[in-house]
């Protein structure tokens, strides 16, 4: 078992290159959008790494206010007979 | 010399179009994985899905109280994101099998969250290293970053430095969909009338999708 974190460090099992990571780390950045434009040696990994943690947080954020305003649609939706219709019809497909 | 150049850009466009035609190489693979989330047909897919866990949800809570719905249409959301994903990536695997531990688990599960976090961000102004991003792997603080990565993306707390930074990409291109699919779908349900006449959304198919090879 302990065996493990070493291999984490030294990388031995799967032989990773230094190249695959820095290629990993630009694709990350490409999709981040704050960090698109800037060219790849200008940002260090730190940074790409920052910016993609309150990417992924935002995005959770926005799909938290999204399910939100979604419950409410479907719980009030049930009153009103054209949404109702509009709903149920989508269900069904 | 055109055509050459021409090539590789028609196989991206066709790439991008159809996803089902999937090429055998790994490396093309990675890629079609991120523009797969990005095509029309995913999102009418993962549309129809999310559509038919919530009409599970509401089936379930008939008097739902909002904040609790809230939280059932998130999860509900995750776990068609995840089938939507078809499998392939840690995350979406490791969504569909916290559904099974939750309900044996439901108190062991709210461990508190670890105060790595907070440390972490204090340590960041380093000066940062001119040489490249080899050396940035080793620095104390990318490691932290990374672990706290580890731990939004899920199904990825122990996973080596390569595999997470996979599963993030994938993960993010994920979610950015979800939030187009979920945006699109409460603008429609919240638009006033039920006719709506042209403002239909491109991503809610009025036929099934068809049967997709795998």
């Amino acid at each position: 078992m302990s065996s493990r974190r070493s291999r984490s460090r030294q990388s031995s099992g799967s032989r990773i290159t230094d190249d695959q990571i820095i290629d990993l780390v630009s694709k990350l950045q490409q999709l981040i959008p704050e960090l698109r434009g800037r060219r790849s040696d200008k940002v260090s990994a730190s940074k790409v790494l920052q910016e993609t943690c309150n990417y992924i947080r935002n995005l959770h954020r926005e799909v938290d206010g999204l399910s939100d305003w979604l419950s409410r649609l479907l719980a009030s939706a049930d009153t009103d007979s054209d949404q109702a219709a509009i709903i149920r019809n989508l269900l069904m497909e | 010399m055109a055509s050459m150049v021409t090539n590789p850009n028609s196989d991206c466009s066709r790439r991008r179009k159809k996803k089902s035609t999937v090429k055998d190489n790994r490396t093309n693979q990675n890629q079609s994985h991120i523009t797969r989330w990005k095509s029309e047909a995913q999102q009418q897919i993962y549309s129809s899905k999310l559509l038919q866990a919530l009409s599970q949800v509401g089936l379930h809570a008939p008097s739902s109280s909002a904040p609790r719905g809230g939280r059932a249409v998130r999860e509900a959301a995750d776990r068609a994101l995840a089938v939507a994903a078809k499998g392939r990536t840690r995350w979406s695997r490791a969504i569909l099998t916290s559904r099974l531990k939750l309900k044996f688990r439901k108190q062991k599960r709210q461990r508190g969250s670890p105060v790595a976090a907070v440390t972490g961000s204090s340590r960041s102004k380093k000066p940062r290293f001119s040489v490249s991003k080899l050396r940035a792997k080793s620095l104390p603080a990318v490691q932290r970053k990374v672990k706290v990565l580890g731990r939004l993306v899920p199904g990825c707390r122990k996973q080596p430095f390569p595999v997470i930074l996979e599963e993030a990409t994938d993960y993010i291109a994920a979610l950015e969909m979800q939030v187009r699919a979920m945006a699109t779908l409460a603008e429609l349900l919240s638009g006033s009338g039920a006719t709506s006449s042209g403002s239909a959304p491109p991503s809610l198919p009025p036929s099934p999708p068809p049967p997709t090879s795998q």
